[in-house]
């Protein structure tokens, strides 16, 4: 199939972007979406021109690396799926497709379509784990943990910190990425002990580094290619609640 | 040059522990005055660099992706092994320890395997403290699930996902520590030079990927946990910047590279599509628990729809040839096996190169639901790459390049040949000889970070003084020149080929001469092309853009340079290797079945090779390997 391509190109963060057209032919349905930029990529250095950069790694769904607005919607919009994981078969011959990146001011542009999204783990070390030492820690059945706590905290800990949830939300609110490492935390005894100090601690996080405030648009439920659901708001939201109240 | 693995002698019950008693210790208020440079941020690296900023080292990580949270031991999906034995199935340490000798086809160090099996058990109870979502059972308790290899059931795991939530385990523990202080972390950073000075490792030379600086910093001591090298197939199920780069790096400061011939080719990948392919999906092992293997046995059925051939037409041929083990064969078993059906022409989907998977009878038995609770997410993924439904139709599959078990070599200390530099996980070539087996990887790379380094770091730290070389030696200096020189260079070409054709054409000779099946002329041809590909690729490659920028064609043609040397020393060890065993199959040496031949009177050792030059041939140096608690005997799953 024959496709269109406006691309953003940006040469740096301080340089202005804006919308490339590129024109990508000869498209099997069998390639991924990074495969056929790769084939346009191929092209631009043949003629000449600088390859459009991204991110991306495993290219199986699980790093969280790549990251791509394709036609509005964060990783394509297919349900469940990250771009590198997203296949030409759901698109056909005649379509144009823009690309940009993620768009959050919490998360500036390095390049073309890559961002910068150490605010993430700036809000993962505020808190985001137990503090257990290396060592000495009881036998891993000391606790026993009722399968359908070990399967929610499962659930949330899904999350590939890829932070689509952000471009997709209007408010660019990370509290989908901040709610699952929360609750994954606090319902396993490991975790509960630290409970408050980390809900605090990473919602904080959270405002410091410019994410906006979750005002329930459920679009980042929508954009999560893991099925992240927003239950795990809910429960950050209580986890506070049950914080500031003593 | 005969080697030293310093193992420690006695009863190999008491090896680590006696060992652990042995060694010096940095005196706790001390250890901040030693500054230790972790490169790579995977299970070993990340489990290491938090570990050593917890004891109180003074820690630099380093890691090319964009987190630390990234590195492909994500991906692992399967499980990892412990020797707890709490389905009372009759595991124990040393069953570990003999499953994974023998899984090894005996080509790994008795020693520090013991030490892997015993500490195994630390590791579940680790992960756990950390707040790892393993698999539980409705009362509560640890879940376990059976692999290839063993017939005991001793592989934990989170759903499909263990090495991501194991490596999200060992990122929070890093976050505490970057939090704390202890650990600086340098993200989207590669590491492209060994800084060694009189003969000891003192730091490294990076390149920033978003400003094209070139750096280097001093450490006391280096950590390699960089990973494998099956990229110089280019295609395998490795991220697609994984890449031999620092550990060759160092191979080129005079560390010496061993069993680079010992690969592993998974046996349940998603089969290629065409030539755009740019990676191969793994299918985790652990689906080899409910399906069958399977193939037609006449070819005229290979074009029919699976339903459509009769039961008594499929040939379940792993269950015909391992009948003890059948589907549960060792990986490289089962690798072979699926070649040599389609080698018969009975292979099945695009360009025959495929065996079915089939999860009917296992969906007759406990119903698809179960079957969707184990597997579920990997169907999922099955079906977004080929369209296909596995519940309704079965998995077709293929063998794929998967995992190193070659690699730096290092002492029992983790320590290479070069004082000071240290490899852990899959960079170094220590615990799983010729042939892995799975659910290994995740348990080596944890065991390394959290449970070996921590202790034979100060064995080494404690016999030299903080902070004597630092990067105002000249030697620094002279890396980075060295570095921007090579940058120059490549960016100076201006040839005609892109990065990845060349890339292409040397993975076409490796997988096609050095893959899955190897002989003398194959070998020969490849030791041939490698060579010209690599004059072509240092007369004729384009690589655009500039260095002081965010470059990603400057940065894989880094890595393909060095795959480009690295790929012949692989060739050149599986040349020298007159023998089949484990990953490394020499068709000259097999039994009339086609079982591979081990030639355990010539080759009971580990070939360490020193790199001399492009020019000149690589040195080989010995390691003899002796087996004093479990007998060298014929590995067979029959």
């Amino acid at each position: 199939m024959d496709l269109t391509l406006h691309v953003w190109r940006q040469k740096g963060p301080k340089n202005n972007g804006k919308l490339e057209t590129y024109p990508a032919k000869g498209i099997s349905p069998d390639m991924s979406f990074l495969e056929m930029l790769d084939e346009v990529n191929e092209g631009l250095i043949k003629n000449g021109k600088l390859p459009i950069v991204f991110d991306h790694d495993c290219r199986e769904g699980i790093c969280g690396m790549c990251s791509q607005t394709i036609n509005g919607r964060a990783h394509g919009g297919q349900e469940r799926t990250t771009v590198c994981q997203l296949h030409m078969r759901s698109f056909q011959h005649g379509d144009e497709i823009f690309i940009e990146p993620w768009r959050a001011r919490a998360f500036p542009v390095v390049s073309d379509l890559i961002v910068d999204r150490s605010s993430l783990d700036t809000i993962m070390q505020a808190g985001g784990y137990t503090s257990c030492h290396t060592g000495g820690v009881p036998d891993g059945n000391a606790h026993p943990i009722g399968k359908p706590v070990a399967d929610y905290a499962m659930d949330a800990a899904e999350c590939i910190g890829c932070g689509a949830c952000v471009a997709g939300c209007p408010n660019s609110s990370a509290m989908l990425f901040t709610s699952a490492k929360v609750a994954q935390l606090a319902v396993q005894p490991q975790g509960k002990i630290e409970a408050k100090a980390r809900v605090i601690n990473m919602t904080d996080a959270l405002q410091a580094e410019g994410f906006g405030n979750c005002t329930n648009h459920l679009e980042c439920e929508a954009s999560c290619p893991k099925g992240i659901s927003i239950k795990f708001i809910a429960k950050l939201n209580r986890e506070y609640i049950k914080t500031i109240a003593g | 040059m005969i080697l030293d693995g310093k193992t420690p002698t006695g009863p190999i019950e008491k090896t680590w522990d006696k060992h652990r008693f042995d060694m010096k210790l940095v005196n706790p208020s001390n250890k901040r005055k030693f500054k230790v440079l972790v490169v790579g941020t995977g299970l070993a690296g990340g489990a290491a660099a938090a570990s050593l900023g917890e004891l109180g080292y003074n820690v630099e990580a380093f890691c090319y992706q964009d987190s630390a949270r990234r590195a492909h031991s994500i991906a692992a999906q399967g499980g990892i092994n412990a020797a707890k034995n709490y389905p009372n199935d009759g595991d124990s340490i040393y069953r570990l320890f003999y499953d994974t000798i023998k899984g090894g086809d005996f080509r790994a160090r008795e020693a520090d395997v013991w030490r892997l099996s015993q500490v195994s058990n630390n590791i579940i109870d680790q992960c756990v403290a950390q707040g790892v979502p393993f698999a539980r059972d409705y009362a509560g308790y640890l879940d376990n699930r059976s692999f290839g290899g063993a017939q005991v059931s001793r592989t934990f795991f989170a759903r499909g996902q263990t090495g991501q939530q194991l490596l999200l385990g060992a990122y929070s523990a890093l976050s505490r520590q970057v939090k704390a202080g202890t650990v600086k972390m340098r993200e989207r950073t590669e590491m492209l030079d060994l800084v060694v000075v009189d003969g000891v490792a003192k730091g490294i030379t990076c390149r920033d990927m978003v400003t094209g600086e070139i750096q280097s910093y001093w450490g006391d001591a280096v950590i390699l946990a960089t990973g494998g090298y099956v990229n110089v197939f280019y295609l395998s199920t490795n991220a697609m910047g994984c890449s031999v780069t620092a550990a060759w790096k160092a191979a080129k400061k005079g560390a010496f590279m061993a069993n680079p011939c010992y690969t592993q080719i998974h046996p349940t990948c998603i089969p290629q599509t065409g030539d755009h392919q740019s990676k191969l999906t793994l299918m985790s092992e652990s689906l080899r628990n409910d399906g069958r293997c399977w193939i037609p046995k006449k070819k005229e059925d290979c074009e029919k729809t699976p339903g459509d051939v009769a039961e008594e037409d499929r040939d379940y041929y792993l269950e015909r040839k391992y009948p003890s083990f059948g589907n549960l064969a060792p990986r490289d078993i089962a690798s072979r096996a699926a070649k040599e059906q389609c080698d018969d022409e009975r292979g099945v989907g695009p360009g025959k190169r495929g065996v079915y998977l089939d999860y009917a009878t296992a969906i007759e038995r406990v119903g698809e639901h179960t079957i969707k609770e184990r597997y579920g997410n990997l169907f999922e993924m099955y079906e977004k790459i080929t369209d296909e439904n596995a519940y309704k139709r079965p998995m077709r599959i293929y063998p794929a390049p998967h995992y190193s078990m070659g690699g730096l070599w290092v002492d029992y200390n983790l320590m290479s040949n070069i004082p000071g530099l240290f490899v852990l996980g899959e960079a170094n070539f220590s615990v799983h000889g010729a042939n892995r087996l799975g659910a290994s990887a995740l348990m080596q790379g944890l065991a390394d970070g959290y449970f070996v380094i921590p202790y034979t770091i100060a064995g080494y730290l404690a016999t030299v003084t903080p902070g004597t070389v630092t990067d105002e030696h000249p030697a620094f200096k002279e890396s980075k020149e060295q570095v921007q020189t090579q940058i120059d260079t490549l960016l100076n070409i201006k040839g005609k080929k892109t990065v990845s054709e060349l890339h292409r054409a040397l993975g076409k000779v490796m997988w096609e001469d050095v893959g899955m099946a190897r002989s003398e002329s194959s070998l020969k041809h490849a030791l041939q092309r490698i060579p010209e590909i690599r004059d072509e690729f240092w007369n004729n490659v384009n690589v655009t853009g500039s260095g002081n920028e965010l470059n990603q064609q400057l940065e894989n043609a880094g890595r393909l340079a060095d795959f480009l040397e690295f790929g012949e020393i692989l060739a050149t060890d599986a040349l020298h290797r007159e023998e089949s065993c484990g990953g490394h199959f020499r068709t000259e040496h097999q039994t009339e079945d086609g079982e591979a031949t081990r030639d355990d009177e010539n080759f009971a050792y580990v070939g360490a090779w020193e790199f001399k030059g492009n020019d000149k041939a690589p040195e080989l140096h010995k390691e003899p390997l002796k087996f004093e608690n479990i007998k060298l005997a014929v590995r067979s799953y029959k």
